[in-house]
Protein backbone atom coordinates (compact mmCIF):
# COMPACT_ATOMS: atom_id res chain seq x y z
CA UNK A 1 0.00 0.00 0.00
CA UNK A 2 1.33 3.26 -1.09
CA UNK A 3 -0.30 7.26 -0.46
CA UNK A 4 -0.12 9.97 -2.71
CA UNK A 5 -0.77 13.27 -2.15
CA UNK A 6 -2.66 15.98 -3.75
CA UNK A 7 -2.10 19.40 -2.66
CA UNK A 8 -5.13 22.14 -3.46
CA UNK A 9 -4.98 25.58 -3.22
CA UNK A 10 -7.07 28.48 -3.71
CA UNK A 11 -6.06 30.49 -6.89
CA UNK A 12 -3.97 32.92 -6.11
CA UNK A 13 -5.47 36.00 -8.36
CA UNK A 14 -8.67 35.15 -6.12
CA UNK A 15 -9.50 36.36 -2.49
CA UNK A 16 -8.76 33.44 0.56
CA UNK A 17 -10.78 35.24 3.21
CA UNK A 18 -9.85 32.13 5.03
CA UNK A 19 -6.20 32.66 5.16
CA UNK A 20 -7.19 36.25 5.43
CA UNK A 21 -9.08 35.47 8.77
CA UNK A 22 -6.41 33.29 9.61
CA UNK A 23 -3.87 36.28 9.10
CA UNK A 24 -5.97 38.40 11.03
CA UNK A 25 -5.72 36.21 14.14
CA UNK A 26 -2.33 36.13 14.11
CA UNK A 27 -1.78 39.56 14.10
CA UNK A 28 -3.92 40.01 16.92
CA UNK A 29 -1.77 36.85 18.64
CA UNK A 30 1.00 39.42 18.19
CA UNK A 31 2.73 37.34 15.73
CA UNK A 32 4.44 39.83 13.11
CA UNK A 33 6.73 37.09 11.84
CA UNK A 34 3.98 36.28 9.49
CA UNK A 35 2.41 38.81 6.83
CA UNK A 36 0.04 36.73 4.91
CA UNK A 37 -1.64 33.52 5.15
CA UNK A 38 -3.36 30.99 2.41
CA UNK A 39 -5.42 28.19 3.28
CA UNK A 40 -5.75 25.25 0.60
CA UNK A 41 -6.85 21.42 0.95
CA UNK A 42 -4.11 18.58 1.17
CA UNK A 43 -5.63 14.77 0.60
CA UNK A 44 -4.18 11.54 1.26
CA UNK A 45 -4.89 9.19 -1.26
CA UNK A 46 -4.10 5.50 -0.34
CA UNK A 47 -3.50 2.92 -3.04
CA UNK A 48 -3.55 -0.96 -3.24
CA UNK A 49 -0.42 -1.35 -4.80
CA UNK A 50 3.13 1.17 -5.43
CA UNK A 51 2.80 4.99 -6.13
CA UNK A 52 3.44 4.09 -9.80
CA UNK A 53 2.87 6.18 -12.63
CA UNK A 54 -0.62 4.58 -13.31
CA UNK A 55 -1.85 5.31 -10.16
CA UNK A 56 0.17 9.32 -10.24
CA UNK A 57 -1.94 9.94 -13.30
CA UNK A 58 -5.39 8.46 -11.88
CA UNK A 59 -4.64 10.52 -9.17
CA UNK A 60 -3.75 13.74 -10.87
CA UNK A 61 -6.93 13.35 -13.16
CA UNK A 62 -9.48 12.66 -10.12
CA UNK A 63 -7.49 16.05 -8.72
CA UNK A 64 -8.42 18.33 -11.63
CA UNK A 65 -12.13 16.54 -12.06
CA UNK A 66 -13.37 16.28 -8.73
CA UNK A 67 -10.85 17.57 -5.57
CA UNK A 68 -10.44 20.56 -7.13
CA UNK A 69 -12.73 22.87 -8.76
CA UNK A 70 -10.30 24.25 -11.56
CA UNK A 71 -12.58 27.61 -11.87
CA UNK A 72 -11.41 28.56 -8.01
CA UNK A 73 -8.82 26.13 -6.93
CA UNK A 74 -5.24 24.84 -8.21
CA UNK A 75 -3.97 21.59 -7.74
CA UNK A 76 -0.63 22.33 -6.81
CA UNK A 77 1.23 19.13 -6.33
CA UNK A 78 0.31 15.29 -6.89
CA UNK A 79 2.84 13.04 -5.51
CA UNK A 80 3.76 10.11 -3.74
CA UNK A 81 4.23 10.73 0.11
CA UNK A 82 7.82 10.05 1.52
CA UNK A 83 7.87 7.71 3.78
CA UNK A 84 8.47 10.29 6.86
CA UNK A 85 5.70 12.35 5.88
CA UNK B 1 -47.43 20.19 -13.82
CA UNK B 2 -45.16 18.60 -11.52
CA UNK B 3 -42.26 20.21 -10.29
CA UNK B 4 -39.33 18.05 -8.15
CA UNK B 5 -37.61 18.96 -5.48
CA UNK B 6 -34.55 17.09 -4.29
CA UNK B 7 -33.72 16.31 -0.68
CA UNK B 8 -29.47 15.67 -0.55
CA UNK B 9 -28.33 14.68 2.95
CA UNK B 10 -27.89 18.54 4.52
CA UNK B 11 -30.63 20.38 2.22
CA UNK B 12 -32.38 22.59 4.28
CA UNK B 13 -35.19 24.61 2.28
CA UNK B 14 -36.35 21.69 0.47
CA UNK B 15 -39.41 22.13 2.24
CA UNK B 16 -40.50 25.58 1.58
CA UNK B 17 -39.30 25.02 -1.77
CA UNK B 18 -41.99 22.37 -1.93
CA UNK B 19 -44.57 25.09 -0.72
CA UNK B 20 -43.93 27.35 -2.95
CA UNK B 21 -44.34 25.15 -5.57
CA UNK B 22 -47.84 24.12 -4.50
CA UNK B 23 -48.60 28.11 -4.04
CA UNK B 24 -47.99 28.85 -7.46
CA UNK B 25 -50.38 26.00 -8.66
CA UNK B 26 -48.14 23.38 -9.59
CA UNK B 27 -47.74 19.34 -7.52
CA UNK B 28 -44.29 19.57 -5.95
CA UNK B 29 -42.72 16.00 -6.08
CA UNK B 30 -39.89 15.03 -3.87
CA UNK B 31 -37.21 13.32 -5.15
CA UNK B 32 -34.67 11.68 -3.28
CA UNK B 33 -30.49 12.44 -3.95
CA UNK B 34 -29.55 8.84 -4.44
CA UNK B 35 -32.71 7.87 -6.63
CA UNK B 36 -32.23 7.79 -10.66
CA UNK B 37 -35.68 8.21 -11.67
CA UNK B 38 -36.94 11.86 -11.91
CA UNK B 39 -40.86 10.65 -12.06
CA UNK B 40 -41.43 12.62 -15.32
CA UNK B 41 -40.83 15.65 -13.56
CA UNK B 42 -41.85 18.59 -16.22
CA UNK B 43 -39.40 20.90 -13.78
CA UNK B 44 -36.80 20.60 -11.17
CA UNK B 45 -35.62 23.23 -7.70
CA UNK B 46 -32.28 22.16 -5.88
CA UNK B 47 -33.24 23.62 -2.67
CA UNK B 48 -30.90 25.67 -0.36
CA UNK B 49 -29.00 24.22 2.71
CA UNK B 50 -25.73 22.28 3.41
CA UNK B 51 -25.92 19.15 1.16
CA UNK B 52 -23.02 16.48 2.27
CA UNK B 53 -21.75 19.24 5.29
CA UNK B 54 -20.54 21.44 2.46
CA UNK B 55 -17.46 18.72 2.71
CA UNK B 56 -15.03 18.97 -0.43
CA UNK B 57 -16.77 22.25 -1.65
CA UNK B 58 -19.96 23.68 -1.69
CA UNK B 59 -22.25 21.60 -3.90
CA UNK B 60 -19.23 19.37 -4.83
CA UNK B 61 -20.47 16.07 -4.38
CA UNK B 62 -24.10 16.54 -4.37
CA UNK B 63 -23.30 17.56 -8.13
CA UNK B 64 -21.98 13.62 -8.10
CA UNK B 65 -25.06 12.19 -6.56
CA UNK B 66 -27.23 10.02 -8.78
CA UNK B 67 -30.07 12.37 -9.49
CA UNK B 68 -28.04 15.23 -10.31
CA UNK B 69 -26.44 13.14 -13.19
CA UNK B 70 -29.92 12.54 -14.68
CA UNK B 71 -31.04 16.00 -14.08
CA UNK B 72 -27.89 17.14 -16.03
CA UNK B 73 -28.78 14.66 -18.93
CA UNK B 74 -32.29 16.40 -18.75
CA UNK B 75 -31.21 19.69 -18.26
CA UNK B 76 -29.19 19.95 -21.41
CA UNK B 77 -32.27 18.64 -23.42
CA UNK B 78 -33.96 21.25 -21.83
CA UNK B 79 -35.96 20.40 -18.75
CA UNK B 80 -36.89 23.45 -16.38
CA UNK B 81 -34.18 23.50 -13.34
CA UNK B 82 -33.81 26.38 -11.18
CA UNK B 83 -30.95 26.00 -8.36
CA UNK B 84 -31.30 28.43 -5.52
CA UNK B 85 -28.18 28.67 -2.55
CA UNK B 86 -26.79 25.57 -2.06
CA UNK B 87 -28.71 24.63 -5.52
CA UNK B 88 -26.75 27.23 -7.37
CA UNK B 89 -23.62 25.80 -6.32
CA UNK B 90 -24.25 22.05 -7.61
CA UNK B 91 -25.44 23.85 -10.51
CA UNK B 92 -21.65 25.75 -11.28
CA UNK B 93 -20.06 22.48 -9.88
CA UNK B 94 -21.89 20.26 -12.66
CA UNK B 95 -21.25 22.66 -14.73
CA UNK B 96 -24.59 23.49 -15.97
CA UNK B 97 -23.81 27.10 -15.07
CA UNK B 98 -20.68 29.00 -15.49
CA UNK B 99 -17.97 30.04 -13.01
CA UNK B 100 -17.97 29.39 -9.26
CA UNK B 101 -19.04 30.55 -5.37
CA UNK B 102 -16.47 31.24 -2.65
CA UNK B 103 -16.46 32.12 0.60
CA UNK B 104 -17.86 35.41 1.36
CA UNK B 105 -15.23 38.26 0.89
CA UNK B 106 -15.91 39.65 4.95
CA UNK B 107 -15.75 36.02 5.88
CA UNK B 108 -18.91 35.96 7.53
CA UNK B 109 -22.41 34.24 6.89
CA UNK B 110 -24.94 36.74 5.94
CA UNK B 111 -28.89 37.01 6.65
CA UNK B 112 -30.78 39.47 5.17
CA UNK B 113 -33.71 40.91 2.66
CA UNK B 114 -31.62 41.43 -0.20
CA UNK B 115 -32.33 43.83 -3.41
CA UNK B 116 -31.76 42.45 -6.65
CA UNK B 117 -32.65 43.81 -10.22
CA UNK B 118 -33.29 41.31 -12.63
CA UNK B 119 -32.28 41.39 -15.80
CA UNK B 120 -33.29 38.25 -17.83
CA UNK B 121 -36.61 38.07 -18.06
CA UNK B 122 -36.51 35.12 -21.25
CA UNK B 123 -36.05 32.34 -19.08
CA UNK B 124 -38.62 29.41 -18.06
CA UNK B 125 -37.90 31.13 -14.37
CA UNK B 126 -38.16 34.58 -14.70
CA UNK B 127 -40.64 35.43 -17.21
CA UNK B 128 -43.57 37.04 -15.26
CA UNK B 129 -40.73 39.90 -14.24
CA UNK B 130 -40.01 42.92 -16.40
CA UNK B 131 -36.84 43.48 -17.38
CA UNK B 132 -34.92 45.37 -14.66
CA UNK B 133 -37.72 45.16 -12.08
CA UNK B 134 -36.30 45.60 -8.75
CA UNK B 135 -37.05 42.46 -6.24
CA UNK B 136 -36.59 42.05 -2.44
CA UNK B 137 -36.01 38.54 -1.32
CA UNK B 138 -34.55 36.65 1.68
CA UNK B 139 -30.15 36.00 1.44
CA UNK B 140 -28.54 33.90 3.44
CA UNK B 141 -25.49 32.57 2.57
CA UNK B 142 -21.43 31.90 4.20
CA UNK B 143 -20.17 31.26 0.66
CA UNK B 144 -21.88 33.34 -2.43
CA UNK B 145 -19.09 35.00 -4.15
CA UNK B 146 -19.98 34.20 -7.44
CA UNK B 147 -16.09 34.55 -9.22
CA UNK B 148 -15.19 33.34 -12.75
CA UNK B 149 -12.21 34.40 -14.83
CA UNK B 150 -12.15 37.53 -16.90
CA UNK B 151 -12.74 36.02 -19.88
CA UNK B 152 -15.51 34.14 -18.52
CA UNK B 153 -17.32 37.02 -17.35
CA UNK B 154 -16.92 38.90 -20.23
CA UNK B 155 -18.97 36.01 -22.27
CA UNK B 156 -21.68 36.35 -19.41
CA UNK B 157 -22.00 39.56 -19.55
CA UNK B 158 -21.96 40.22 -22.98
CA UNK B 159 -24.49 37.20 -23.51
CA UNK B 160 -26.96 38.77 -21.16
CA UNK B 161 -26.78 35.51 -18.91
CA UNK B 162 -26.58 37.72 -15.53
CA UNK B 163 -30.15 36.97 -14.61
CA UNK B 164 -30.39 38.79 -11.18
CA UNK B 165 -27.70 41.61 -10.05
CA UNK B 166 -27.71 42.35 -6.18
CA UNK B 167 -28.85 46.06 -5.82
CA UNK B 168 -27.60 48.83 -2.79
CA UNK B 169 -24.79 46.76 -1.50
CA UNK B 170 -23.07 43.64 -2.45
CA UNK B 171 -23.40 41.01 0.69
CA UNK B 172 -20.91 39.02 -0.49
CA UNK B 173 -17.51 40.25 -2.82
CA UNK B 174 -19.81 38.69 -5.86
CA UNK B 175 -17.76 39.99 -8.88
CA UNK B 176 -19.53 42.34 -11.24
CA UNK B 177 -22.48 42.31 -8.21
CA UNK B 178 -23.87 38.91 -9.87
CA UNK B 179 -26.38 37.29 -7.49
CA UNK B 180 -27.63 34.68 -10.95
CA UNK B 181 -27.38 33.21 -13.91
CA UNK B 182 -28.75 31.51 -16.69
CA UNK B 183 -27.69 28.87 -19.48
CA UNK B 184 -28.14 30.36 -23.33
CA UNK B 185 -31.09 28.59 -23.53
CA UNK B 186 -32.81 29.88 -20.01
CA UNK B 187 -34.37 26.58 -19.02
CA UNK B 188 -31.74 26.74 -16.12
CA UNK B 189 -31.71 29.28 -13.91
CA UNK B 190 -29.27 29.89 -10.65
CA UNK B 191 -29.02 32.20 -7.78
CA UNK B 192 -27.96 32.73 -4.45
CA UNK B 193 -30.78 34.39 -2.50
CA UNK B 194 -34.39 32.57 -1.59
CA UNK B 195 -37.42 33.43 -3.47
CA UNK B 196 -38.79 30.30 -1.83
CA UNK B 197 -39.18 32.29 1.39
CA UNK B 198 -40.95 34.92 -0.38
CA UNK B 199 -44.33 33.53 -1.18
CA UNK B 200 -46.62 33.73 1.51
CA UNK B 201 -48.17 37.24 2.82
CA UNK B 202 -47.17 37.08 6.81
CA UNK B 203 -43.66 35.04 5.93
CA UNK B 204 -41.97 37.58 3.52
CA UNK B 205 -39.47 40.26 3.72
CA UNK B 206 -40.88 43.71 4.78
CA UNK B 207 -41.98 46.03 2.48
CA UNK B 208 -43.14 49.71 2.96
CA UNK B 209 -46.68 48.52 2.47
CA UNK B 210 -46.98 45.91 6.03
CA UNK B 211 -44.73 44.21 7.67
CA UNK B 212 -43.69 40.95 5.72
CA UNK B 213 -46.03 41.41 3.18
CA UNK B 214 -42.90 40.51 0.11
CA UNK B 215 -43.77 37.81 -2.27
CA UNK B 216 -41.49 38.78 -5.00
CA UNK B 217 -40.21 35.18 -4.77
CA UNK B 218 -43.42 33.46 -6.06
CA UNK B 219 -43.16 34.77 -9.34
CA UNK B 220 -40.08 32.18 -10.20
CA UNK B 221 -42.32 29.44 -9.41
CA UNK B 222 -45.73 30.66 -11.22
CA UNK B 223 -43.05 31.43 -14.31
CA UNK B 224 -42.09 28.13 -14.49
CA UNK B 225 -46.10 27.38 -14.56
CA UNK B 226 -46.74 29.76 -17.40
CA UNK B 227 -43.41 28.59 -19.50
CA UNK B 228 -44.46 24.68 -18.79
CA UNK B 229 -48.22 25.64 -19.88
CA UNK B 230 -46.70 27.06 -23.26
CA UNK B 231 -45.01 24.51 -24.15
Amino acid sequence: MAVIVVDVMPKAELLDPQGKAVAGALRRQGHTTFTAVRVGKRFELTVEGPADAAALDAARAIAEDFLANTVIEDVVSVRAAEDAE
Amino acid sequence: MRIGVVTFPGSLDDRDAIRAVRLAGAEPVSLWHADTDLQGVDAVVLPGGFSYGDYLRCGAIAAQSRIVKEIVAEAEQGLPVLGICNGFQVLVEAHLLPGGLIRNDHGRFVCRDQALRVERTDTVWTNEFTKNQEITIPLKNGEGGFIADDETLKRIEGEGLVTFRYLGVNPNGSSNDIAGLSNERGNVVGLMPHPEHAVEPGFGPDQPEAMRSGIDGLSFFTSAVSALIAR
